[in-house]
């Protein structure tokens, strides 16, 4: 049977209800997705049934888990944060800065820290051998980028406003446009994978990735802000994404310093 | 709503998770992830295994990463686990004497992964153990898991996390030994013989 856009808008729906009706019921507000979200077919089998075992870290300052990896200037290079100037061409696309800060659940800056980022191109397509999407590569725009956050918590990337792109979850299934994010915090406990958005895509409702956050304001905090102070003149428009990284971490340890 | 206000005492929302995705692959794994271990290193251990998906088949794209401490039991604070050069802006691999105690592997076309890195020491009441962060497609939120290595009874039996599982729980953090410091650690998703996983708080 094909699974078409009305099933999964049911689906979504369905979902959207259920969290809902929870909330309305007492349980706690839920700032990240369920990983058993159906209407996201690959969760399906991808995801543990059993519950997580959960650990007190405030329990053990010994945690391998509290802290994290360093990564220094070693690691980058000059031009990683900037995405149109890695090959000798321009890439094709609007120019977009994004930019914002690294931030913990006290709103601290989380500093010198990587930052890691991936993309489509103007057409949607990825530079990567897997991909089906038959939109054209573009010679002189890899996708990738990476930097560190600097001692406010502030990260900038130069890039090309990326398509969206149509994937196989069912029948006419498009990604509203993305940015993939991998960010590293101050403890391992804040690992943080995730995707920023456009404001105002039309996208947004059909899509059962953006969706799995059934909760309305974390959904809003995936979307970045357009920010005319960060468009450059004559060459870029600019777009504000602060993110704020889950998980405990061992503020003890500096209080105790 | 993505300028997150941080002038009042009361902290801020998280921002939500999501898949890493099915095209990380050029961007995320880097030369030399899975060498953590400097060359040569006298302590050096190989772990392996498969992540199985909940009907058992081997996933081709799951990304693992492996965090963990030297031998002494300390945590590495030296950067340089993904090296590069400035004339190609390429990567270097590692420096081959520093140990920076940070792996990345992206599984391969059978779904197998491995890493070389140094015998964790102890820390405190815990048994010795890699840190292991599990992120594929499908998966809306990593997982967090943790590798212990076989072989000390007493230091599992006083373990404050493998003491609470049961038999059959608890085994599916302990790593299969295959001799000459080679050990076997497969992640199962969902299903029969389910991985422990964590959620710190
Ligand atoms: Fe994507």
């Amino acid at each position: 049977m094909t699974l078409t856009q009305h099933d999964i808008d049911q689906e979504i729906a369905a979902e959207h209800a259920a969290y809902e009706k929870r909330l309305a019921e007492g349980a706690p507000v839920e700032h990240h997705p369920r990983r058993d979200y159906a209407p996201y077919r690959s969760s399906v089998l991808r995801h543990p049934k059993q519950p997580l075992v959960a650990i007190d870290v405030s329990k053990d300052p010994e945690l391998v888990e509290l802290s994290s990896p360093a990564f220094g200037e070693r690691d980058i290079t000059g031009i990683d944060n900037d995405l149109t100037r890695q090959h000798t061409g321009e890439p094709v696309g609007e120019r977009i800065t994004v930019s914002g800060r690294l931030l913990d659940r006290d709103g601290r800056p989380v500093r010198g820290q990587l930052v890691e980022i991936w993309q489509a191109n103007s057409a949607g397509r990825y530079a990567h051998q897997r991909e089906q999407h038959d939109a054209p590569l573009d010679p002189n725009f890899s996708g990738v980028g990476r930097t560190l956050t600097d001692a406010d918590g502030f990260y900038r990337f130069t890039t090309i406003q990326p398509g969206p792109y149509p994937w196989r979850n069912h029948v006419n299934a498009w990604r509203p446009a993305h940015i993939h994010f991998s960010v590293f915090g101050s403890a391992f406990t804040q690992r943080l994978v995730t995707q920023m958005y456009f404001p105002n895509d039309p996208l947004f409702p059909y899509d059962p990735i953006l969706q799995s956050v059934t909760d309305d304001a974390a959904r809003q905090r995936l979307v970045a802000t357009y920010d005319h102070s960060l468009s450059v003149p004559e060459f870029s428009l600019g777009y504000h994404w602060d993110i704020v990284l889950d998980g405990p971490h061992a503020t003890w340890i500096e209080e105790g310093r | 709503m993505t300028k997150i206000d941080t002038s009042g005492p009361e902290g801020v929302l998280p921002t939500p998770s999501h898949t890493v995705g099915p095209f990380y692959g050029y961007a995320l794994p880097f030369r030399g992830g899975e060498e953590i271990a400097p060359l040569g290193h006298p302590d050096t251990i190989t772990v392996h295994g498969y992540v199985y998906d909940g009907e058992g088949r081997p996933l081709p794209d799951a990304l693992l990463e492996v965090w963990g401490p030297g031998p002494d039991g300390s945590l590495p604070a030296v950067d340089g686990s993904m090296r590069r050069d400035p004339a190609s802006g390429g990567f270097l691999g590692r420096n081959g004497v520093e140990f920076t105690g940070f792996g990345r592997i992206q599984t391969d076309a059978d779904g197998h992964w491995y890493v070389r890195t140094l015998r964790p020491g102890a820390r405190g009441q815990n048994a010795p153990y890699l840190s292991m962060c599990v992120f594929a497609r499908g998966l809306l939120v990593h997982l967090f898991t943790r590798i212990y290595l076989p072989g000390d009874a007493t230091a599992a039996a006083s373990d404050p996390l493998l003491s609470r599982l049961d038999e059959q729980r608890r085994g599916t953090l302990i790593a299969g030994d295959e001799g000459n410091g080679t050990y076997r650690f497969d992640i199962r998703l969902q299903g029969e013989g389910e991985t422990v996983f964590l959620e710190f708080q």
